[in-house]
């Protein structure tokens, strides 16, 4: 590119994309139906959304660091392998003798946590498992300037990737750093719950192949559903919670030090 | 009214009125149909392909597996945890298979020693179990009970047993302070070993009046073993309470001091 | 996107402590940095032209055209990086067609649209509407038609249209000092109000923007019209610069009693980001922090600046101090830009660890870009200044 080229680039370019997606739109538009609202049942069939609000119990004491969540949500979700995209991710927290707290997650833990420290160094050591906590009242749904990110009736935060134009500020509004920009669609994109899996009854694929059922996915408020069970007896934490954000992943034996 | 404000006005509406007509025509029809957002952009969202078809999908033709695997300690852990995601497999079995990981490096990513795991989950130490041999060659992973009945405390709390090697403690059997009956290596959360319970029980070799070496060590060189006065060290705690017996800190203190 | 994975590959190598792992992708580039900056010399541009109009400062007459249209060539210039940062431009209409409401980002569209359509150019259709007219009729080709355009048919001249003209221009100044206000103060709310992020969310962020874009955009006129009057071979009117160099003072003295405060106040209460922050402070911003926006590009100019008050200095000295000064503050307010969007994404969420912004060199987020950006402007307003010229003297005279 010399420098001619890039102002033209820079003075035609961007209002002729601009420009130009205003006609394609139009186009695309026209070639639709008037009409074009959808309903309840031609998203979802017979699933109600209505009836369902939905929510994730995660046991720290559980979590054993193998890393199969973060593969199978690369592989249900098709995220990029390069490890800096995540859908979900654990970290590990090491408390040294000296009070210090070593934090790393090395590829998210998609290979487990190879390298130890000592025994002896060690006064205390866990995994997060850590995902898109679903808040209440999201940041991220706040900031977006269009609309391409929105909580949905059945309370899970989802991005529409044919629309986000791509802006991030939702990246810099989440506290919990469970945003990236796919690099192929460049728009913001983040956990989902596997919402394509939960409305036809199946389980979140990290839950799905937890093996020590370190993750609990279930729902707010009826008590016949795994989650009411988990929630009934632990004492539970959320991560920020002075963010005021609601988060809708709950943590039982959340240790002080997580952030 | 003065000519200026009489076009500018104008112009004003006009520009107002255009943007509005555009405005009418761009707005995706299924916008704001449940929220600030598109409708059609769940449709996206729900028709994502599934990739793990979860273990109820399974049952259907392997129920035999699946019998077994739910009666041994891999009952948690769901067939795509080492299978890899097979919906595919469930549409197709015959163009599709799933793997099956068969090497050693596998089941590490589980039961490999890491001290951030939670204590009680079984642990190996990859270099010095039986080296070079595939698991599957004493494991089933459908029902990895050991077909020999480990010997020792150490293949399971290898946690433990690693500590405890580096502390004073070391020349100790675990039975010096456990009693575990057989039954407690075939079901382990059936038949737990007992703890001591009282602070005599630490007394036997720590007060001033216990017998000089105890019979235990009289083998090795016996160690300066740390006395008190039972009486007046601490009463009315209990000795756990502030010394880990798999890693009496307080001889590392004393040892701190004389360097 | 090979070459993406490249640059963060070397970044996670850069990384100190612990960050998350989405956060290895550095998000608000360069061109964010443009952003701010550029409506930044806009609001301040305008406010220094509100000045004569409003508040009746007649020994900075001689700038007032020429900020208007400055205001105008830098705000046309203003959405050109946001729109190129994007991840999809064509979809950047959007904003206009679904804004949503509780985003600041979405309010950007009317703020600007507001600006740029309700203030500026009827600000500046008023300003010039008698010359536009007597242009129109005397031109001829090209220009001709320009102007005939511009005067959208107000062609009456008359005392009490032209009387009029002046009325509608003072009202609409008085409008748009609040506009300005909400203009930048607004950008600096983007920043402010991420309460995820502790170097940003802050009150006095917009206050502080405002502020620092009133310093930088009389430093910039200052600097304009030096360099103006000399390609012109005018004398520089001494009384003009003198005024603007004491508003610069007075504005710089503000601003930095703010940031101070804003600093005083995040030590004092020293809350969880403090450690990291510090760490940030005297790492990765020292340079631009430190040593350019605190000593080059405030303490430096003000002492200079207020030499000139106590001093008797002679002309000559002065205009030297005052462009010196005037480039000096230009580049601190750039590097303040740079220390809020940058500085603020140096530091993970998680409050554990620093990570590191390389800056690409082509590329449409890169530096040459950015540059284009900044000189942009200039070639806009060089083009503005040749349709209507600012000056004193080209302004027509009616024959009554």
């Amino acid at each position: 590119m010399n420098r001619r080229d890039l102002l033209k680039n820079l003075l035609i370019i961007p209002p002729g994309i601009f420009l130009g997606g205003l006609f394609l739109k139009t186009l695309s538009l026209l070639k639709k139906t008037p009409l074009g609202k959808i309903s309840l049942e031609s998203i979802y069939g017979k699933y109600n959304p209505h009836a369902h609000y939905y929510a994730m119990g995660i046991d720290i004491d559980k979590c054993i660091g193998c890393g199969r969540c973060v593969e199978a949500c690369k592989i249900e979700n098709n995220v990029p392998r390069e490890p800096f995209f995540f859908r979900t991710w654990v970290e590990r927290y090491v408390i040294t003798v000296d009070g210090e707290t070593k934090v790393d997650s090395p590829e998210g833990g998609i290979h487990g946590f190879p390298e130890t420290l000592s025994e002896k160094e060690i006064l205390r050591t866990f995994f997060v498992p850590k995902l898109c906590n679903h808040c209440d009242n999201p940041p991220c749904v706040q900031v977006c300037p269009v609309g391409a990110t929105y909580k949905t009736i059945d309370g899970v935060v989802l991005v529409d990737k044919d629309y986000c134009i791509g802006c991030r500020y939702c990246i810099q509004a989440c506290p919990y750093g469970a945003r990236y920009l796919h690099p192929e669609t460049h728009t913001a994109d983040k956990c989902t719950f596997c919402y394509h899996r939960i409305v036809k009854g199946l389980q979140p694929a990290c839950v799905e192949v937890c093996p020590t059922g370190a993750r609990i996915f279930g729902e707010v408020k009826p008590r016949n559903n795994p989650l009411a069970r988990f929630v009934r007896f632990n004492k539970l934490g959320v991560l920020k919670p002075y963010l005021n954000t609601g988060p809708k992943v709950y943590y039982a034996n959340l240790d002080k030090e997580v952030t | 009214m003065p000519q200026q404000i009489k076009y500018l006005f104008g112009l004003a509406v006009v520009l107002v009125f255009i943007f509005l007509i555009v405005r009418h025509y761009l707005v995706s029809p299924s916008f704001g149909q449940y929220g600030h957002y598109r409708a059609a952009s769940l449709q996206t969202v729900v028709s994502q392909e599934i990739k793990y078809g979860g273990e109820i999908a399974c049952t259907e033709c392997h129920e035999d597996i699946l019998t077994l695997k739910n009666k041994s300690y891999h009952r948690g852990v769901a067939c795509e945890v080492c299978h890899s995601a097979a919906y595919a497999h469930t549409q197709d079995p015959y163009e599709h298979k799933p793997p099956a990981p068969r090497t050693r490096a596998y089941c590490p990513l589980c039961h490999g020693y890491n001290p951030t795991r939670p204590t009680g989950f079984p642990q190996i130490d990859p270099v010095r179990h039986n080296p070079a041999k595939p698991c599957i060659s004493c494991h089933n992973p459908h029902d990895p009970t050991p077909p020999v009945t480990p010997k020792e405390c150490e293949p399971c709390h290898t946690e433990i047993a690693r500590t405890k090697i580096l502390s004073p403690h070391a020349p100790l059997p675990c039975t010096q302070c456990h009693e575990a009956k057989e039954e407690h290596k075939l079901n382990p959360r059936v038949a737990l070993p007992s703890k001591p319970r009282n602070r005599e029980f630490c007394g036997q070799c720590h007060s001033q009046e216990a017998e000089s070496p105890p019979k235990i060590l009289q083998a090795e060189s016996p160690p300066e073993i740390p006395r008190v006065d039972m009486k007046s060290h601490y009463s009315g705690f209990l000795c756990w309470e502030c010394h880990y017996p798999h890693y009496p800190e307080a001889r590392l203190k004393k040892e701190e001091e004389t360097e | 996107m090979e070459e993406l994975f490249e640059r963060l590959a070397f970044s996670v190598k850069e990384v100190t402590g612990f960050i998350y792992p989405n956060e290895i992708e550095l998000h608000w580039s360069i061109l964010i940095v443009v952003y701010p900056y550029l409506t930044g010399l806009v609001a301040g541009a305008f406010i220094l032209a509100s000045l004569e109009r409003v508040f009746n400062v007649k020994e900075v007459e001689p700038t007032y055209r020429l900020s208007l249209l400055t205001a105008l060539a830098f705000l046309i210039v203003a959405p050109l990086p946001l729109v190129a940062h994007l991840g999809h431009p064509e979809r950047a209409f959007e904003i206009f067609l679904t804004p949503n409401f509780r985003s600041a980002m979405a309010m950007f569209g009317f703020v600007y649209a507001w600006y740029l359509l309700v203030v500026l150019l009827v600000e500046l259709w008023f300003e010039y509407r008698k010359d536009i007219v007597v242009w129109s009729k005397k031109e001829k080709g090209l220009k001709k038609v320009i102007y005939l355009i511009l005067t959208l048919g107000a062609s009456d001249l008359s005392e009490k249209s032209i009387q009029f003209d002046k009325k509608a221009g003072k009202l609409i100044t008085i409008i748009g000092i609040p506009s300005a206000f909400l203009l930048h103060g607004y950008v600096g709310f983007i920043f402010g109000s991420v309460k995820a992020n502790p170097w940003w969310s802050s009150v006095l962020m917009p206050v502080v923007f405002l502020f620092s874009a009133i310093v930088s955009g009389i430093a910039l006129m200052i600097l304009l019209y030096m360099v103006i009057t000399l390609f012109r071979r005018k004398p520089v009117d001494m009384s003009c610069m003198d005024k603007l160099a004491s508003f610069l003072l007075y504005a710089m003295i503000l601003d930095f009693s703010l940031e101070n405060l804003d600093f005083i106040h995040r030590i004092y209460e020293s809350e969880e980001s403090i450690k990291i922050l510090y760490q940030l402070l005297i790492s990765k911003l020292f340079i631009s922090m430190v040593v350019i926006q605190i000593l080059l590009g405030t303490i430096v100019p003000m002492v200079f600046l207020a030499w000139t008050k106590l001093a008797r200095l002679p002309d000559e000295l002065r205009r030297l101090i005052y462009f010196g000064s005037a480039i000096l503050t230009l580049i601190g307010i750039f590097s303040i830009r740079w220390n809020v969007v940058i500085g603020g994404q140096l530091f993970s969420k998680s409050l554990r660890g620093l990570t590191t912004y390389k800056m690409e060199l082509l590329g449409i987020e890169g530096l040459l870009v950015a540059l284009l950006f900044l000189v942009l402007p200039f070639i806009i307003l060089y083009i503005l200044v040749a349709l209507f010229p600012p000056w004193k003297e080209a302004e027509v005279e009616l024959e009554a």
